[in-house]
């Protein structure tokens, strides 16, 4: 082990680390808005990854071209979810039905995938998923610069949806606070709704990313939505600042401990992480401390 | 003097007694063994999470902690392949309470919502080191002592560890429901702020919990570990089972003593069957997955209050009906 390891794992830290802040920007945005924890956030991916892996062994479309209907295929399959099943659930126990409902389509996406697809494991190719570019002695792969600078403009579009525009005031309303928003005429319902499908169709770009950096099959949806769900709990649940940072954060230390310590240590420094994070702050590194409200 | 309902859960326990004296067909007894393992954990996980109100998404952890302490201890002490075995499966169970503790100070540091997520993360990071450290054997899993019965009593002794389990799990929930403690955890279920206000410790008293929970479904890993003779870390921590076992509850009726009971001989023996007539595990998880979405949009409360809701709207209807005819009487 050596500086420029540490040094070069720090670089792959953050810049796969901002995929995951964007997946992980999706999950948070449907939580602050809505009250809602998507559980199919990691299927979402995988579904997303699968996509692109269609259109670019089927029709030879490039992965990046293929975001062109990736992204909007998968805010439609988010829209679809939302009236047909989330807008059904009602009462006191929302995010905990919540979670069971978004539980259960996921397991009906991984069989519909697993049949479709076979449980065989898939990456997807392309001519800058296997060169790199040298810098300071130090090798990058395409992919990793490209995921990021996907990530990057991604985020800023969705910065620029949120806070330069009227649907997006609307939208930081309803975050803030559901009643009141709907007391000054927002139309929370709707805004929900586009939220949500926001919040799925960021999977799509993280989804080819993934799909480009790790072979995957269904059951990767696990590893995916684990990770996913720690950093949201650590940034603070419906903090989209706090999932950015920590989904960055965590990645890099996780590749940190990989290089140091080894991989399999990587995990329990996720887990590490999260209790000593949790035992200071329960509210997580940037969430509002829980208030009662009735 | 016995009250009806008494007589009923009599010849329920006398039933599931005598079916594998009945039914020596090992298919049949085999989807007994694996429903009533799944009775106990799901009565067990209601103990906890149905009453406060907190649900677990990660019961798999104490499943697992079970069937692995069971197979490494009997490597480690090498008990013989025989009856002995069947000594460490409380073992079992208070290894898994012993890890409730850490998890729980971790996870119920957190209100409700953040809780169900943390359950989750903590039970991927179980299954993840299962997988990655050596000592449990890696993803080959790990081998139990075979245990030389005769083919035809092969199942019996696994039934009846089993029914004891569930029975355990019952008891104990039953007094849990009828205790000082148990009316704690429904307070929290209600109103946290409200019952920690009128001198509950909270945080104590979901500890304590959460911790009790964890014996039974430990135990039920345990005896899963037995019964199979191997275990792999997927199988053991499997996310599957701690949906399942939400979903058995819920199916059945939150926080109800039945309730569990009840959705896990339905769902369990169901998805045995199922599985062994198509043995499509994708075909599993549509069918299962799309089963849930229906109980959870349609019958939220559960089917036994959903039946008794049922029972007493139409009671209800009735005494409205007479009260028309009356009306039009007089």
């Amino acid at each position: 082990m050596n500086g420029t390891a540490v040094l070069h794992s720090i670089i792959d830290g953050v810049l796969t680390g901002s995929v995951y802040a964007l997946m992980a920007t999706g999950l948070t945005l449907i939580f602050g808005v809505m009250n809602i924890i998507n559980v199919a956030q990691g299927i979402f991916v995988i579904l997303g990854a699968y996509l692109s892996y269609a259109l670019s062994v089927h029709l030879g479309i490039d992965l990046f071209v293929g975001l062109a209907i990736t992204i909007p295929t998968l805010f439609v399959v988010g829209i679809v979810v939302e009236r047909v099943f989330l807008s059904r659930i009602k009462g006191p126990e929302r995010v905990v039905m919540s979670i069971l409902v978004t539980y259960a389509i996921s397991l009906v996406i991984e069989g519909v995938l697993n049949i479709v697809f076979s449980a065989n494991y898939v990456e997807l190719h392309a001519w800058y998923v296997n060169r790199s570019v040298r810098v300071f002695g130090i090798y990058l792969p395409y992919i990793y610069l490209l995921g990021f600078a996907l990530a990057v403009v991604l985020l800023g579009a969705l910065y620029i949806m949120l806070y330069r525009t009227r649907f997006g005031a609307s939208v930081r309303a309803s975050l803030s606070d559901q009643t009141s928003a709907a007391l000054v005429g927002i139309n929370v319902r709707r805004v929900s709704t586009v939220c949500f499908g926001l919040g799925v169709a960021v999977t799509a770009a993280g989804g080819m990313i993934y799909g480009a950096t790790n072979a995957f099959n269904a059951s990767s949806s696990y590893d995916l939505i684990s990770r996913l769900l720690v950093i949201i709990v650590l940034g603070g649940m419906g903090s989209i600042g706090g999932a950015l940072v920590a989904g960055i954060m965590m990645i890099t230390i996780e590749d940190l401990v990989s290089v140091v310590w080894g991989p399999v240590w990587s995990n329990l420094a996720f887990f590490l992480i999260l209790v000593a994070v949790l035992s200071l702050r329960p509210q997580g590194l940037f969430g509002k401390p829980s208030v009662r409200v009735a | 003097m016995l009250k009806a309902r008494n007589v009923w859960w009599i010849l329920a326990l006398v039933a599931l007694v005598l079916f594998p004296l009945i039914e020596t067909n090992p298919t049949y007894t085999t989807i007994g063994i694996f429903t009533l393992i799944f009775m106990g954990c799901a009565t067990s996980w209601n103990m906890f999470s149905g009453y406060s109100g907190y649900i677990n998404l990660g019961s798999a952890v104490s499943y697992g902690v079970g069937a692995y302490t069971m197979a490494l201890l009997a490597d480690h002490l090498h008990v013989p392949g025989n009856g002995d075995l069947f000594w460490l499966i409380p073992v079992g169970g208070l290894a898994a309470m012993i890890v409730a503790v850490p998890v729980g100070l971790v996870a119920l540091r957190v209100r409700r919502h953040t809780f169900v997520v943390i359950t989750i993360a903590i039970f991927f990071v179980f299954q993840l080191s299962a997988i990655n450290f050596s000592f449990t054997g890696g993803t080959s899993g790990l081998q139990l002592p075979l245990i030389p019965w005769l083919e035809t009593n092969y199942n019996k002794p696994f039934y009846y560890s089993a029914l004891a389990i569930t029975v355990f799990a019952a008891l104990l929930s039953v007094a849990v429901r009828r205790s000082r403690f148990g009316l704690q955890l429904l307070a929290i279920r209600d109103d946290e702020d409200r019952a920690a206000g009128l001198g509950v410790k909270v945080f104590a008293v979901k500890l304590a919990g959460f911790t009790m929970s964890a014996f039974a479904v430990g135990m039920g890993g345990a005896l899963y570990a037995v019964f199979l003779g191997q275990i792999y870390p997927q199988f053991v921590f499997d996310p599957i089972f701690d949906i399942s076992i939400a979903l058995m509850s819920i199916f059945g009726g939150l926080g109800t003593l039945t309730g569990p009971l009840l959705g896990a001989l339905v769902l369990e023996s169901t998805q045995q069957y199922l599985t062994i007539r198509f043995s499509n595990g994708s075909l599993y998880l549509i069918v299962f997955g799309a089963l849930f979405l229906v109980i959870v949009l349609f019958m939220p409360q559960g089917i036994v209050v959903y039946l008794s809701d049922w029972r007493s709207r139409r009671a209800a209807r009735r005494v409205e009906g007479a009260r028309v005819v009356v009306g039009e009487a007089s």
